[in-house]
């Protein structure tokens, strides 16, 4: 015993190693009265770690909207519900798994996939596509490569062989992930409004069901893991990461969907973090009940298993149900069925405590409230840095007859160019309902059998963050909901998944606190709730924090799909036109970092009312029909923006532009804009109406056929700009 | 019509073959469990696409030793019309009634996106309308071999269905998205009754998915 203070009789190294504080295992013990068995000292461990209570972000958390006429369920369930309309409901979620992914890519981000897919159909929703947000180190890193095959590979290897479509997504490349890669994935499901299922066990005496795959020892302590920095052992950690099999979740996804249709099931959770520990607990807890299992019921894959691996494995492809017990025969068949695991492993109880036994011993017995309410929750001291000043550019230094050389290098840059090489690799049609394709701002899935559609993005720019995490936060969640209007659907609701170092680093609480309040103003602005979401925090390695990343995944409806718009140019002859208006913002742009290789300057700040004011005149006119193509203007700023239309459409551009500094006109990255392609005649009209509604609207130029050409600056073939786009993954990973 | 779709543990198109084939004949098919033992009376049997037992073993493998595949296999042999869709492929395949094997990609990846095809001949009533048709492929196993005996034998008999080719209908090296020999995406058995094919047209079945080049198919065993 090296502390003197320590006056327990458990060791206190074994309580460090679960993760506890001392004065978090003194609250153990005055909770019992008395101090934990091993069993329940990893239970406290897998429920109070910082991935499954949120200690230190609830706090803040209960800041952000979450309400809105359309939401049905906002955060605290395993997903969000928002309204679609017709008796339909939509549910979502994004979360991390970024700690198991850098420790082992393929399976780290397969069960990503899996988690988040069971977190979505445990609420009774098929799921209907996939997204994710994913960053990874400098791709000079030794490492980026290796984890950039193996995170695309294990994302396609899951949702492939289940057959959900990855529609969407975003990657980013900086050294501050070198360390720690991100892992976000997010599933949207649909369901019936009235028939959507909830984890709260009731009944006293109903059966508590476990279905699925058998537990083995594989993920024990995931959760654990999750909660702490890495450091150069971090590959010790192997064994904690969880092996996913996609093929035995296609069957747990049709197993409960059928028994679904019936009235059998009382309360259903997945087992995902912290397995059978967190779902009983969770179950008991929102149903204020107890629940008492037999351990030597669970059905085991390995010999003699201990209570404590029992609880504590992450075992993949499970579920826990409270059921019927008139309905327990019907349902143990449809599992029978699937060849899939179906036993009655405990009951509901009026205890409103776990109680674990195993072979007639009792393993643990934990009141509810003192694992759950009584959870440690801190305010961490935070200090918010001063966001990076405005910096004057030497004007000598931006030379305007480099713009198209300058285009190609920013186009071809990993942060810009195509992701075809990754999207290709996941299956991104199964289902038949893919309307739109990744690629264009948002990805758009039809709801089976109508003609509306969902439209699905997911953003962050972590730069902006740093800079400013005020402004960071509030442009991830704006920069979604640009997405969805430019893709002609009303933007809805939001899930975020919030990735940052180390709370405990006053700094760093500090970016989290200012994040959350961008992302509140501009949720609240928006009218555009947070609906789920997920923390991740200690994404550090030796003491290296992340840029802080919220990454946000937001969804909007298209009522109907003939007004489903995208970025691809479509005629030649049109006209091309900015709406919003330009202040040559180049701070923190991407033309500074790739093409001065400088990370300086102010983030953009937005003006909400003015973004408002945009967007709804964005969509007005699509669904008036009066644009040929749309595409939000971000990253990059105007050219990108506009090269991308370019080669989607495979069509050319003629820009005839009298700006004084053109460099920082087509480059700066200013906020709330679009570009349009309108047919000639359409022009006046729509230069009335914005005129009418305040919209600052500008023609800038027309399409052509296969030439990207700027007045006075010169001009170069699409094919060549398809070239510079699409070359960078396959040669990066050849 | 009557038509019916098998369902395997792990199809997962199979909903989507169900709902092209509703469309087009006006009827929906008759989905069958694979534990089963018989099929109905039937105008048309599928086997969909997907990753039927996790494409553990060898992609269909499994799923050949299902019960229904007797069935299967009895009827494609009575002459009843069969066609095997990308999984699908594979499981037809596997239970001998195609020749050949779907090797992996030859770019060690999975691939999903638009192809074009065109139809080698049009001899079958699955491939006399379809001339140039755009669809997408979704695998990770359909680099298509064959002994150069068999090849001999298929290309004698007619049995090459369809051929990846650029839009041009060119079947050349840069259209082969998988490596496939000769650029086949598709062959008939001898009778030319049973199809099996890696594209799929059940994803290209209506303008609003970007294509309906994939109806040809079905129309032209259907009307």
């Amino acid at each position: 015993m090296t502390n003197s203070i320590w006056q327990f009789q458990t060791d206190q190294s074994l309580v460090e190693n679960h993760g506890l504080k001392l004065d978090e295992f003194t609250k153990i013990v005055e909770g019992l009265g008395r101090e934990p068995n091993l069993t329940e000292l990893g239970i406290f461990s897998a429920m109070w770690n910082e991935h499954c209570s949120y200690k230190s972000s609830k706090f803040w958390l209960k800041k952000l909207p979450t309400t809105g006429e359309r939401v049905v369920q906002g955060p605290g369930e395993n997903a969000g519900v928002i309204d679609i309309d017709d008796g339909d409901v939509a549910v979502f979620k994004m979360e991390s798994h970024n700690h198991p992914s850098f420790i082992e890519p393929y399976q780290g981000a397969a069960t990503g996939v899996g988690g988040i897919l069971r977190d979505v159909f445990t609420m009774g929703a098929r799921p209907v596509a996939n997204l994710n947000a994913l960053r990874f180190g400098d791709p000079g890193h030794p490492k980026t490569k290796h984890l950039l095959s193996g995170v695309v590979g294990g994302i396609g290897g899951y949702g492939n062989c289940i057959g959900i479509p990855t529609v969407g997504g975003e990657v980013n490349f900086h050294s501050s992930y070198n360390g720690n890669i991100l892992v976000n994935a997010m599933t949207v499901g649909i369901a019936k409004k009235d028939k959507i299922f909830y984890s709260a066990a009731a009944g006293i005496g109903n059966p508590v069901v476990y279905v699925g795959s058998k537990t083995g020892r594989d993920g024990i302590h995931g959760a654990t893991m999750a909660s702490a920095e890495f450091d150069e052992d971090s590959e010790d950690k192997k064994p904690t990461v969880q092996v996913g099999d996609p093929f035995t979740e296609k069957l747990l996804l049709e197993a409960c969907l059928e028994l679904m249709k019936e009235e059998a099931i009382i309360a259903i959770q997945d087992m995902g973090a912290a397995g059978l520990t967190s779902s009983s607990i969770e179950m008991a807890s929102k149903g204020n009940v107890g629940i008492e299992i037999d351990l030597s019921k669970v059905p085991m894959r390995a010999k003699n298993m201990s209570a404590y691996e029992l609880m504590l494995s992450e075992s993949q492809e499970r579920m826990l149900m409270v059921l019927d017990p008139t309905k327990e025969e019907m349902a143990r068949k449809i599992f029978k069925k699937w060849d899939l695991e179906f036993e009655v492993i405990g009951k509901v109880t009026d205890t409103k405590k776990l109680v674990l036994t195993m072979d007639n011993k009792e393993e643990a017995s934990i009141p509810i409230n003192i694992l759950v309410e009584d959870a440690p929750e801190y305010q961490r001291e935070y200090v918010v840095n001063e966001p990076s000043p405005l910096v004057e550019l030497d004007h000598d230094e931006l030379d305007d007859n480099n713009i198209l050389e300058d285009l190609l290098k920013m186009i071809s840059h990993p942060n810009l160019c195509s992701r075809k090489w990754i999207w290709e690799q996941y299956d991104h049609m199964v289902m038949a309902d893919t309307i739109v394709r990744p690629g264009s701002d948002a990805a758009v899935v039809r709801v089976h059998d109508t003609n509306k559609g969902i439209a699905i993005s997911t953003d962050c720019s972590p730069t902006y963050c740093k800079h400013n995490s005020f402004e960071g936060g509030k442009h991830a969640v704006v920069e979604t909901w640009r997405n969805i209007i430019a893709s002609g659907a009303l933007p809805i609701a939001i899930t975020d998944c919030m990735n940052f170092g180390n709370p405990e680093k006053p700094e760093i609480m500090g970016q989290f606190v200012e994040c959350i309040r961008g992302m509140g103003e501009a949720c609240s602005k928006l009218n555009y709730p947070v609906v789920s979401g997920n923390v991740s925090f200690y994404n550090e390695t030796n003491g290296e924090g992340i840029y802080p990343t919220p990454a946000i995944g937001g969804v909007g409806l298209i009522k109907d799909l003939s007004n489903t718009m995208t970025i691809s140019l479509k005629k030649e002859g049109s006209y091309i036109c900015v709406i919003g208006n330009s202040n040559n913002h180049l701070g923190n742009s991407q033309y500074l970092s790739i093409v001065k290789n400088k990370e300086i300057g102010s983030t953009p700040s937005i003006d909400l009312e003015e973004e408002l004011k945009n967007g709804k005149f964005v969509l007005n006119c699509i669904e008036q029909n009066k644009f040929e193509a749309v595409h939000d203007i971000a990253d990059g700023g105007l050219l990108i923006a506009l090269a991308e239309m370019s080669i989607y459409g495979k069509k050319g551009v003629n820009l005839d532009i009298n700006k004084s500094s053109l460099t920082e006109y087509l480059f700066g990255e200013d906020q709330s804009r679009y570009l349009v392609e309108i047919s000639k005649d359409s022009f006046e009209e729509l230069l009335l109406e914005a005129e009418k509604d305040k919209v600052f609207f500008e023609k800038i130029g027309f399409t052509q056929a296969d030439q990207f050409e700027i007045k006075n600056i010169g001009k170069i073939k699409v094919e060549e700009l398809i070239q510079a786009h699409e070359s960078w993954f396959k040669k990066f990973t050849n | 019509m009557k038509s019916h779709v098998i369902v395997f543990p792990g199809s997962n198109c199979d909903r989507d073959i169900a709902v092209s084939i509703k469309n087009i004949s006006g009827n929906a098919p008759e989905m069958v469990w694979h534990k089963e033992t018989t099929i109905n009376t039937s105008d048309l049997i599928v086997v969909p696409g997907g990753f039927s037992y996790g494409d553990y073993l060898r992609c269909g493998a499994i799923a050949s030793t299902s019960p229904i595949m007797k069935d299967v296999v009895k009827k494609a042999n009575d002459g009843v019309p069969v066609i095997g869709i990308c999984n699908g492929f594979q499981i037809l395949i596997e239970s001998s009634l195609l020749d050949g094997a779907l090797m992996r990609n030859e770019s060690l990846s999975f691939i999903c996106k638009d192809i074009f095809i065109k139809s080698k001949n049009n001899s079958s009533i699955f491939t006399k309308n379809t001339n140039i048709a755009r669809m997408p492929i979704a695998h990770n196993e359909g680099n298509y071999f064959v002994s150069s005996d068999q090849l001999k034998k298929i290309q004698d008999n007619e049995q090459i269905a369809f051929q990846y080719c650029d839009q041009n209908g060119n079947v050349d090296n840069p259209s082969n998205p998988n490596g496939s020999l000769k650029n086949i995406a598709g062959v008939l058995n001898k009778q030319k009754n049973v199809l099996g094919m890696m594209p799929h047209p059940e994803r290209a079945a209506e303008k609003i998915l970007g294509c309906d080049d994939g109806k040809s198919i079905f129309e032209s065993f259907i009307n």
